[in-house]
């Protein structure tokens, strides 16, 4: 599904230069449950923001489904991103002022759906995560745990091939970190491909491929 | 592909104006001040102009007045026979002739008098007029009747007085067939005018006699006057286009009647009424454009008041930007959405403004006691202002929306 060649990306500041990411090459498939593990600074983040086509590389290709994202104009990084693409954040990221419905519809407003649509699909989805009862709640009025579960529903929203989670269980306590964790478990059995970043090497070891970082480098890369 | 709609884009930009009522209401009042003094300066404007065009008129539409004038040039020497000596009753005479689309010509002569009947006494002006007078001066009579061009040539004593005059005189009761003395000559009253009432600079229109113009010249004002002179002919065109061809037809017939030759000034001169309404209304209609433009001013005011907000809108809520366009939001996406949520502030700003603009308007109207007028464009001037002033002065915030970097912006905390 994807393919990665040499990809690097460096940032400018002032009179230096930071390589976050030093030629890395790496194949994805569908269907794989990967964790990225490595030290602050190694260019974990970087990288999810390439795949994601949050940002564009400072060299390298990617390719996704055959097709060269590094190319994409603004507007398709945007619809790329809209229906290619799933993203958990570590910090949950939800829209103070909308329900949790409201929130997980909102991929999809962007996406064009008509409105009946996107709220059968949405109350779909947050049933999916256990929170069906919680539907017109705030994410004020909802758990740490509770609102990445919301997160998730909305990264879910128009079927993405590929769901990014960049520390995903960093905001919570490991309790309810596991849950989240059997969650993508759950989702990756069904098929979505996952790439994951996180520190806990527990964590890690629950993923079928385990690639490790260290200065913008892939050092390890190894499968269970 | 088929992307976000319009209507979405909408809801989230109300959406956000909602969801902080007091700071939206806050931000919108630069433009609702300006939209009110806009609309109250022009309504204020036009209600001046129409109570100036109401009063003009009220003084005999469509009226043209010749009244004589020394000739400043004559150099001591008369130019022609007659130059310089007023007008006459053979000059009324050739108007009522000669002049097309002169529909009423009325000769007057007019004076001071000391009128008493009944043991009361009144000062009042009387006029000695032709019974055109009352076409030429859109006059009445309530009760009685005018004198006709038959009392005229029998140089009948006959008078029709003013309201005020009777009331004066008589108070209540029916003055019809009474007689009055005017300056000592007796005279029979054979009508009352309607009332006029007061013009607006405070005149009493309906404090006056009018009596055949024969009769006033030889008996109240007497020896002082020549037999076939006349002060002021009152001429009616048939039309409002109709008068100034009227006015010139009646400069060029009296300067020949007159003998006056190239190069001398006139010994008459023509006014009407039209004129005088067009250069008044134009001083209105100038300080209306200037009091209207002040307040455009404060409209502009208010426009920065909501680019400053937006600008801290677009500051305080960074993350959701960058989290919008993560979830496939495109750039245009967010740019629409900070506009739109900008117009809104400010068209709902015009909305009010403009409700408190005519209540004011019409508060101040009806204190002033002039009409209450707006021209009908006001409205979607203001409205369509109101969008542009949000247009213009959130486009700036928008733009710096949409150029936000996505990694950043959902980094901010
Ligand atoms: N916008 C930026 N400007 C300059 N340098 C940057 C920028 N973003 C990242 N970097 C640098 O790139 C390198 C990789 O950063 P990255 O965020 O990918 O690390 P990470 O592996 O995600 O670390 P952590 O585990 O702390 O999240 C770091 O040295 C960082 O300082
Ligand atoms: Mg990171």
């Amino acid at each position: 599904m994807i393919q990665i060649e040499d990809l690097t990306k460096t940032y400018v500041m002032g009179e230096e230069t930071v390589t976050a990411l030093d030629s890395v090459s790496l194949t994805i498939a569908r269907g794989e449950s990967i964790a990225i593990i490595g030290p602050s600074g190694s260019g974990k983040s970087t990288l999810m923001n390439l795949l994601g086509g949050l940002d564009r590389p400072s060299g390298g290709r990617y390719r996704f489904e055959g097709e060269e994202v590094a190319r994409f104009s603004d507007d398709q990084l945007a619809d790329f991103r809209n229906r290619r693409i799933g993203f958990v954040f570590q910090s949950f990221q939800l829209l103070p002022r909308l329900s949790a419905l409201q929130n997980v519809e909102l991929p999809m407003i962007y996406g064009g759906q008509p409105p009946r649509v996107r709220r059968e699909r949405a109350a779909e989805l947050l049933e999916r995560v256990g929170l069906g009862s919680r539907m017109g709640h705030r994410p004020n009025q909802l758990s740490g745990g509770q609102q990445q579960r919301v997160a998730i529903a909305r990264s879910l929203a128009n079927r993405p091939d590929l769901l990014l989670a960049d520390e995903p269980t960093g905001a919570l306590d490991s309790a309810t970190g596991v849950e989240v964790l059997s969650l993508f478990q759950k989702l990756n059995t069904e098929g979505l491909t996952i790439v994951l970043v996180t520190h806990d090497r527990g964590v890690a070891n629950a993923a079928r491929r385990r690639i490790a970082f260290r200065d913008g480098r892939v050092t390890e890369d190894e499968r269970s | 592909m088929s992307g976000v709609s319009p209507a979405e884009i909408i809801r989230f930009a109300t959406g956000a104006i909602i969801a902080h009522p007091l700071r939206s209401g806050l931000t919108s009042l630069g433009v609702v001040i300006g939209v009110a003094s806009v609309v109250m300066m022009t309504s204020i404007g036009m209600g001046a102009q129409r109570q100036v065009t109401d009063t003009i008129s009220g003084l005999g539409s469509n009226l043209i007045i010749v009244s004589p004038k020394q000739p400043r040039n004559s150099g001591g020497v008369m130019g022609g026979a007659g130059a310089g000596e007023g007008l006459t009753d053979g000059d009324a005479e050739a108007i009522r002739r000669q002049v097309d689309g002169a529909v009423a010509v009325a000769p007057s002569v007019g004076g001071m008098a000391q009128v008493t009947a009944d043991g009361a006494n009144w000062s009042t002006t009387i006029y000695g007029v032709s019974p055109e007078y009352l076409e030429a001066r859109d006059l009445t009579v309530a009760s009685g009747r005018m004198f006709d061009d038959r009392d005229a040539r029998q140089g009948r004593k006959v008078a029709v007085l003013g309201p005020t005059v009777v009331t004066q005189l008589w108070g209540e009761a029916d003055p019809i067939g009474k007689r009055i003395r005017i300056r000592g000559a007796p005279f029979e009253v054979i009508g009352v005018l309607g009332s006029k009432g007061q013009s607006s600079f405070g005149r009493d229109q309906d404090d006056l006699i009018l009596s055949p113009l024969e009769s006033v010249r030889s008996r109240v004002i007497g020896r002082r006057i020549k037999a076939d002179s006349v002060q002021t002919i009152f001429v009616k065109a048939e039309s409002e286009e109709a008068v100034s061809a009227v006015q010139e037809n009646i400069d060029t017939l009296l300067r020949t009647e007159h003998r006056i030759p190239q190069g001398e000034d006139d010994d008459f001169e023509t006014q009407n009424l039209a004129s005088i309404l067009d250069a008044s209304k134009a001083a209105i209609g100038a300080f209306t454009v200037l009091l209207a433009a002040i307040a455009g001013i404060s409209l502009v005011v208010g426009g920065v008041g909501i680019m400053n907000i937006m600008l801290v809108a677009v500051t305080e809520r960074t993350r959701e930007i960058g989290l919008r366009m993560a979830l496939g939001a495109r750039r245009r996406d967010v740019l629409t959405q900070f506009a739109l949520e900008s117009v809104a502030l400010s068209l709902v700003g015009g909305l009010i403004g403009l409700a408190i603009g005519l209540l004011g308007a019409a508060g101040i109207s009806a204190v002033a006691n002039w009409p209450f007028a707006l021209p009908a464009w006001a409205i979607p001037v203001a409205l369509g202002f109101s969008s542009l002033v949000g247009l213009v002065f959130g486009a700036y915030p928008a733009w710096r929306a949409a150029r936000l970097d996505p990694i950043e912006a959902l980094r901010r905390e």
